[in-house]
């Protein structure tokens, strides 16, 4: 890393260094989410990414609103919108625009819960400046029903609204849609988040629900399946009865969740509706005879899941080769359990759905991928020379870059196979990563002649590709900067064509004035 | 024979964490025949490990292995069927049945060992009774007495005065130093992080490239039943220092050159094995060098069908990497079982003083005489080594 320096000279050598920062900030935005991973504790994990933030929010202001339009994980999104509100001081008229446009694409993708944290963490901060209270507001009246929210995240959203001083007469309005809004109606989301137990009923059904729950058993199960866990504890409903009459106010993520904790079985349906990765990590979580006894739906499933994330791209990327470590590491941590393994189940998958000839490589030499399970050394270099055995047009390699039977030799075979054997690149090679490491920021390489992209889920894959050209060092940062503004034009014209209003948030906070 | 048999376990590729360096061995077959005793590896029909081992079972070691059975020392487990845990005194080999049980010390459970640190911190309530009624660890300094009381025997004139209160407090007030593996930094987590393989026997341990311990089991599901307990292992203090004032040592990467005569695949491939070789090569002449090379005294302690158990001390030559451990061995002399401790300088000094003692059954003028000293500086030399009292009744006794 370095600094931006003056000059017409200097001027492309700190466009090389933005663009190198730009791809470890990426990485590491991508992998890393503050917790404790294999080889490094979350204490380590969280004060490496603060550095990095911290780093490129100062010396590449625009290129770190930019990576809010790539697939960077939840947790780094709202740790950049949070930074980003926090120092709007440092930001001019123009950037400003472009952030605001940004944020409030990015908190439009984030789950409700965390965007709630996230103004939580202002509020904290004491960040009340003009801007953050109109990015809030654009967001709360955008959300699809404020009474759900009043119910579910009933701490958040009061916070939310103390922070921005917004009228909640003004809300009811709009958000409040359920049912017809005559005059009594109004102003109740405020008596019901500030002044509990003011009104005998409410007009919203789901406001009522939770005032009648308090004393009806029957209003509980018209609640959200979180809020209806609080009220059945306190009602003493036995666990199977509630569970069983709860179940269609279930999200799908919760059926799926209690299914596994009570030893049910998820259906083929609520399979069909997971992402590809979600799907592996689930399949990984099951017991290995159960993998066996379900295999046709599992398979099914996985490959239905693959050629969706695959879209137009499947059979498009030719004869295919897959490194995949299912190494003892793969295991990940108590937190984040096999998500590595799980990354690699997915991209076998997707590969499969992209390719047009595909043969995988386990690193633990493994020929049955659902049977996938962390054990053993990493004979990396060993497993790359199978691979390359196959010509194939593409390599990739999912590991978390150790290379440790023995060290070093995947980084010697990729080495002299792009000097001595392929200098022609025939075979283009890259290295996948779903594992930050704290101690290099970065994600680790396994040899500087090929490029290393972070991953966390397998369904990004493609989109990673196209950064590791960049990583690869062959194409400059123009291009790069191109490729940027492009993933953001993609990205904020997706959000805007549905919100087509631009909110007042949106627009720099001088316009307003 | 004076020397450890290697053949048929090759080292793996080393792996490195911090100061720590771990070298896996691998057998290409299980001794067969042998196995830990099966009260130790919990085989009661239930299974208690968790998905991680229980999936890890070598399927394809399944193999016959009633055979013969071993205890190694200081293991704490339930031999007496009515829930009484006792630590076995010393390694025994027996029948796999039940009918040789080991010579054990009871412990009290209010002195149950550091394996409760570890239970308590472990994932669920629910396996960590299960874990307190597996293998257990000694408290260290009964375990350490123990261990060293069987080598720096007392004379071989008995005393029953001695040994009582020897096996009862060790050899009081003297006391050896050594250190669990739990204090000794970087090692948990190195042993965390390693990757097993899946024909892995054995282990080499070395801090700050000093090599530490050695550690050989029979079968591969009995190293990974143990990987875990290197951690309560007790070793040395040099060990401890090493470790402690260390710098992360290095890895001995692959190399493979500049590709100059490179044209195929296969190339690239031979080069790769090649590299493999020399670094194993390397590794045997040089790293384990001092353990490996000869100079052991070994005392054949069982002898059951086709195993041996030894116990071996070094010359203690004092200044040279010295060990002392256990072994057992087959029919070929072939290392089937190895456990190693790492002496310290002080430590092979002492023993170096206490075997010409021995060999002179204890007697002053004769000791003095072998060693080329007086007498009065073998008393110094005895006292200063905290046999002081030992020496005082030893003394009156020659004189009667």
């Amino acid at each position: 890393m370095g600094h931006s320096g003056g000059g017409p000279a200097a001027e492309n050598r700190s466009g090389l260094v933005a663009a190198e920062d730009l791809l470890l900030f990426v990485n590491a935005a991508i992998t890393a989410t503050g917790q404790r991973e294999f080889r490094s504790g979350a204490a380590e994990q969280q004060l490496s990414l603060a550095f990095l933030h911290e780093y490129v929010q100062v010396n590449h202001r625009s290129l770190y609103a930019a990576a809010l339009a790539l697939d960077i994980n939840d947790h780094n999104a709202a740790l950049i919108v949070e930074r980003l509100l926090r120092s709007a001081r440092e930001a001019t008229a123009e950037q400003k625009r472009t952030e605001g446009r940004l944020i409030a694409a990015r908190l439009a993708l984030l789950p409700p819960q965390r965007v709630y944290r996230l103004f939580r963490a202002l509020r904290t901060a004491g960040v009340n400046n003009r801007r953050t209270r109109a990015v809030q507001r654009d967001w709360l009246t955008a959300r699809p029903d404020l009474g759900l929210d009043a119910v579910k995240y009933r701490r958040g959203l009061k916070s939310a609204v103390r922070h921005v001083h917004l009228p909640v007469r003004a809300l009811d309005a709009g958000p409040l849609k359920a049912g017809p809004l005559d005059a009594d109606r109004t102003g109740e989301l405020g008596d019901f988040l500030f002044r509990p137990g003011v009104r005998a009923r409410y007009g919203h059904p789901l406001l009522d629900a939770h005032r009648r729950a308090h004393y009806e058993q029957q209003a509980v199960y018209e609640l959200p399946f979180t809020v209806a866990q609080g009220f059945a504890a306190r009602h003493r409903i036995p666990p199977e009865r509630f569970l069983e009459r709860i179940t269609p106010r279930m999200t799908r993520l919760e059926k799926l969740r209690t299914a596994e904790a009570t030893g049910g079985r998820t259906g083929e349906r609520e399979l069909s509706e997971l992402s590809l990765t979600r799907l592996a990590l689930y399949a990984l979580s099951l017991p290995r005879a159960e993998r066996a006894a379900r295999r046709t739906v599992l398979t099914a499933a996985l490959r239905s899941a693959a050629r969706r994330a695959a879209g137009p791209g499947a059979g498009a990327w030719g004869r295919v080769s897959a490194v995949l470590d299912d190494s003892y590491s793969s295991y990940g941590s108590g937190v984040k359990r096999r998500r590595p393994l799980a990354v690699a189940l997915a991209a076998h998958f997707l590969l499969e759905a992209l390719a047009t000839a595909y043969r995988p490589h386990w690193t633990s030499g493994l020929s049955d991928p659902l049977m996938a399970h962390p054990v053993g050394p990493t004979p990396l270099g060993t497993r790359i020379l199978d691979a390359l055995a196959d010509s194939p047009d593409r390599l990739v390699i999912v590991s978390d870059g150790w290379d440790n039977a023995p060290p070093g030799l995947a980084g010697e075979v990729l080495r002299l196979w792009r000097t001595a054997l392929d200098p022609g690149r025939a075979t283009a090679v890259v290295h996948v990563n779903p594992v930050y490491d704290a101690d290099g920021f970065d994600v680790r390489r396994l040899a500087p002649s090929v490029p290393t992209v972070g991953i966390r889920d397998a369904e990004d894959l493609p989109a990673l590709v196209e950064i590791a050209q960049f990583a690869e060092g062959r194409t400059g940062p123009a291009e790069l900067r191109a490729y940027l503004d492009r993933r953001s034009e993609r990205f904020l014209r997706r959000y805007e064509r549905r919100n087509p209003e631009p909110g007042e948030g949106r627009d720099g906070e001088g316009e307003r004035a | 024979m004076n020397g450890i048999d290697t053949t048929g376990l090759t080292a793996g590729p080393a792996q490195v964490w911090g100061g720590i360096r771990l070298v896996p061995l691998l057998r290409d077959t299980p001794v067969a025949g042998l196995r830990l005793h099966r009260d130790l590896r919990g085989t009661d029909g239930t299974d208690e490990t968790d998905e991680l081992d229980k999936a890890e079972k070598t399927e394809e070691y399944e193999g016959p292995c009633g055979g013969v059975s071993y205890v190694p020392h200081a293991f704490v487990a339930d031999w007496s069927g009515d829930g009484g845990h006792g630590a076995a005194y010393g390694t025994r080999l027996g029948s796999g049945d039940g009918s040789a049980d080991p010579v054990r010390i009871p412990v009290s459970p209010h002195r149950r060992p550091a394996r409760r640190i570890r239970d308590s911190g472990r994932r669920g309530a629910g396996r960590s009774s299960r874990a307190t009624d597996r293998l257990r660890f000694l408290p260290l300094q009964l375990a350490l007495a123990g261990y060293l009381s069987l080598h720096f025997r007392g004379p071989s004139i008995a005393w029953d005065e001695w040994s009582r209160s020897a096996l009862q407090r060790g050899l009081s007030p003297r006391e050896e130093a050594a250190y669990a593996g739990t204090s000794v930094p970087g090692l948990g987590e190195a042993l965390r992080v390693f990757e097993i393989h899946p024909r892995q026997c054995g282990v080499l341990l070395y801090t700050a490239d000093a090599l530490a311990a050695a550690f050989v089991v029979p079968h591969p599901d009995d190293y990974r039943a143990l990987h875990g307990t290197l951690m309560e292992d007790l070793y040395g203090e040099l060990v401890y220092h090493y470790a402690y004032y260390a710098r992360p040592v290095p890895t001995f990467e692959a190399r493979l050159g500049d590709g100059r005569n490179m044209r195929t695949l296969a190339d690239l491939r031979a080069a790769a094995r090649r590299a493999e070789t020399v670094w194993r090569r390397d590794h045997d002449s040089v790293l384990a060098a001092g353990l490996l090379s000869g100079g052991y005294r070994f005392e054949r302690v069982y002898t059951m069908d086709r195993f041996t158990l030894q116990r071996f001390l070094p010359g203690f030559v004092p200044g040279r990497e010295q060990h002392i451990g256990e072994l057992i061995r087959d029919h070929k002399g072939r290392t089937a079982y190895l456990k190693t401790f790492r002496l310290s300088e002080a430590q092979v000094r002492r023993g170096h003083l206490l075997d010409a003692l021995q060999r002179e059954e204890w007697h002053p003028e004769r000791t003095a005489a072998a060693l080329g000293t007086s007498v009065e500086e073998l008393v110094r030399r005895i006292t200063s080594a905290g046999f002081g009292a030992l020496l005082k009744h030893g003394a009156t006794r020659s004189r009667t």
